[in-house]
């Protein structure tokens, strides 16, 4: 087995040449990504770039014009429907607005993969799960709330739950920090390290928070022009002298402490 | 041109969602469950608006009819007037319209929402398709209720304007019920029936169809809601007309033939 062999046998998700466009939008252009078994990669960059399509893409929801999508070695973009959804079991992801379905009530929304998927679960299972998810994430006795009557980063909270139920082991982040205070934010961040740990799940973080960067990533990409610009472990990507990233980097930081003051 | 290209490929992915939606529920059916909770929304909470609908229907139809027809003697007709005009037009027309206007938009409305808030990508996200989980039951409740609102419509009518002939222009109740066995067929009752399984496949699919495709936020969820009930009053409109003539063809078309062997 070549070397180049056994590093793609590690790589969960490997992304190749990925081209999709919106109308005259041109929003990927040839984007190229691997990532390793069991790590967090967190994909940065400026806002309406293309990450959340990328994750898209990944996810099988949206299909590419080229290229193409691998996860654990099944190409997701050259299956049809029923094998896609097949395949995306083992996968999950937390969208930016935490989706949680508004007609069910929280302990319904973290109960709907296993009644969905798994027909022979007991109530009493389903129900002993669902407490356990939502005690991981500190929503403790909140299966009757109904959406609606939850805070932001309780939303963000309880939609993880809705993901550590069924143990995922590919974990798709989208934004997972926007529009949260950094006390939260922060207790997001501690929360997706976690569960990387506990579930030894493969995730792709995109996000423009430096901070949650830095805290959840084992490596970290930035993403510019539809493609991924820069790609390297986190010690190194922060210590580049990349022009453009570094100009990002700055501009980041510049951004953080000035909320921080702000909030302060 | 560019527009006309737009319409062509917005009507072919209408018509793959219903082909998509019939093959998932010929070859995976949704849950019973979901499909209960679809029939009480649609049936039994329409039943108060499709009761009103049809009884001041059939009152005003037999008011008509009394003051048309006494003058020249054909009174006794009024029943079957308000029977054969709930039965093969007003009642599925009518119906379909309170349908449309009650839970089409509310369906619209509903799913649009869901799509604007990325809930159908987490449905998606889960391995789900939202295909069988949200369109599937709809599909399956809108085409059993719509029958059965719709006879239920034809009876208030028929209430309605029996009240109306018997307790205030005084007609006997024979006079009113007698002519109906003669002149009633399996016909008229049937293609009423065909033409509210139709309604119902045409409402539920068009508020679907819009709602799974809702872009741009509670903007687009509003346009897309005002635009299904425009859409839906106008296909039932232009639906009904070309159902009644291709059946009433059909029906004298094989009659003939009967009558020929």
């Amino acid at each position: 087995m070549t070397e180049t062999e056994k590093t793609k046998e590690k790589n969960i998700i490997v992304v190749h040449d990925l081209w999709k466009a919106y109308g005259d939008l041109q929003v990927l252009k040839g984007l190229s990504l691997e990532v390793p078994q069991g790590s967090t990669v967190v994909i940065l960059g400026r806002s309406g770039v293309g990450k959340s399509v990328l994750l898209r893409q990944i996810l099988g929801i949206e299909l590419p014009d080229k290229g193409f999508v691998e996860v654990n070695g099944l190409q997701i973009s050259a299956m049809n429907e029923s094998e896609r959804y097949e395949a995306v079991k083992s996968m999950g992801m937390l969208f930016q607005g935490a989706a949680l379905f508004d007609s069910m009530n929280v302990g319904e929304n973290i109960a709907f993969y296993l009644r969905q998927h798994d027909k022979k679960i007991r109530e009493n299972e389903i129900q002993e799960r669902v407490a356990d998810a939502l005690e991981g994430v500190n929503l403790k006795d909140m299966q009757k709330k109904m959406p609606s009557d939850l805070s932001g980063g309780m939303r963000k909270r309880a939609a993880l739950a809705r993901l550590i139920v069924y143990r995922p082991k590919v974990i798709l982040y989208d934004e997972p920090t926007t529009g949260l205070d950094p006390i939260t934010a922060h207790h997001i961040n501690e929360l997706i390290v976690s569960t990387q740990k506990k579930l030894n799940a493969t995730s792709i973080v995109v996000t423009h928070d430096l901070k949650s960067a830095v805290e959840v990533g084992n490596y970290l990409a930035f993403h510019n022009d539809g493609k991924i610009y820069y790609f390297a472990p986190k010690k190194e990507f922060l210590q580049s002298q990349d022009p453009m990233l570094a100009d990002f980097l700055a501009n980041a930081i510049l951004t953080e402490k000035y909320l921080q003051q702000e909030t302060a | 041109m560019k527009k006309v290209v737009s319409l062509l490929n917005v009507v072919g992915e209408y018509i793959t969602l219903i082909f998509k939606v019939i093959w998932i529920i010929l070859h995976r059916p949704p849950n019973w469950r979901l499909i209960r909770d679809q029939m009480y929304d649609i049936g039994v909470m329409s039943l108060p608006v499709v009761a009103i609908t049809g009884f001041s229907t059939g009152m005003v139809l037999a008011a008509q009819s009394f003051f048309q027809l006494s003058d020249k003697g054909l009174a006794s007709a009024t029943g079957l007037m308000v029977t054969k005009a709930m039965m093969v037009e007003l009642g599925p027309v009518l119906t379909a319209f309170m349908v449309t206007g009650r839970v089409g938009a509310a369906m619209c409305a509903e799913l649009g929402t869901m799509r604007v808030t990325e809930q159908i990508d987490a449905i998606r996200s889960m391995a789900v398709n939202p295909l069988r989980h949200l369109v599937a039951p709809r599909f399956i409740a809108g085409i059993i209720t719509l029958p059965l609102l719709t006879v239920f419509s034809c009876l208030m009518g028929m209430i309605g304007g029996f009240v109306v002939a018997v307790y205030y222009f005084h007609m006997t109740p024979n006079d009113f019920l007698d002519p109906l066995p003669l002149h009633i067929t399996t016909f008229d009752f049937t293609s009423g029936l065909f033409k509210a399984f139709a309604f119902g496949c045409i409402i539920i699919t068009i508020a679907c169809y819009r709602g799974m495709t809702t872009k741009g936020g509670a903007a687009g969820v509003g346009r897309a809601t005002t635009n299904s009930v425009v859409i839906c009053y106008t296909v039932i409109l232009i639906g009904n007309f070309l159902l009644t003539i291709a059946m009433n063809n059909c029906y004298n078309y094989i009659s003939s033939l009967l009558e020929a062997l």
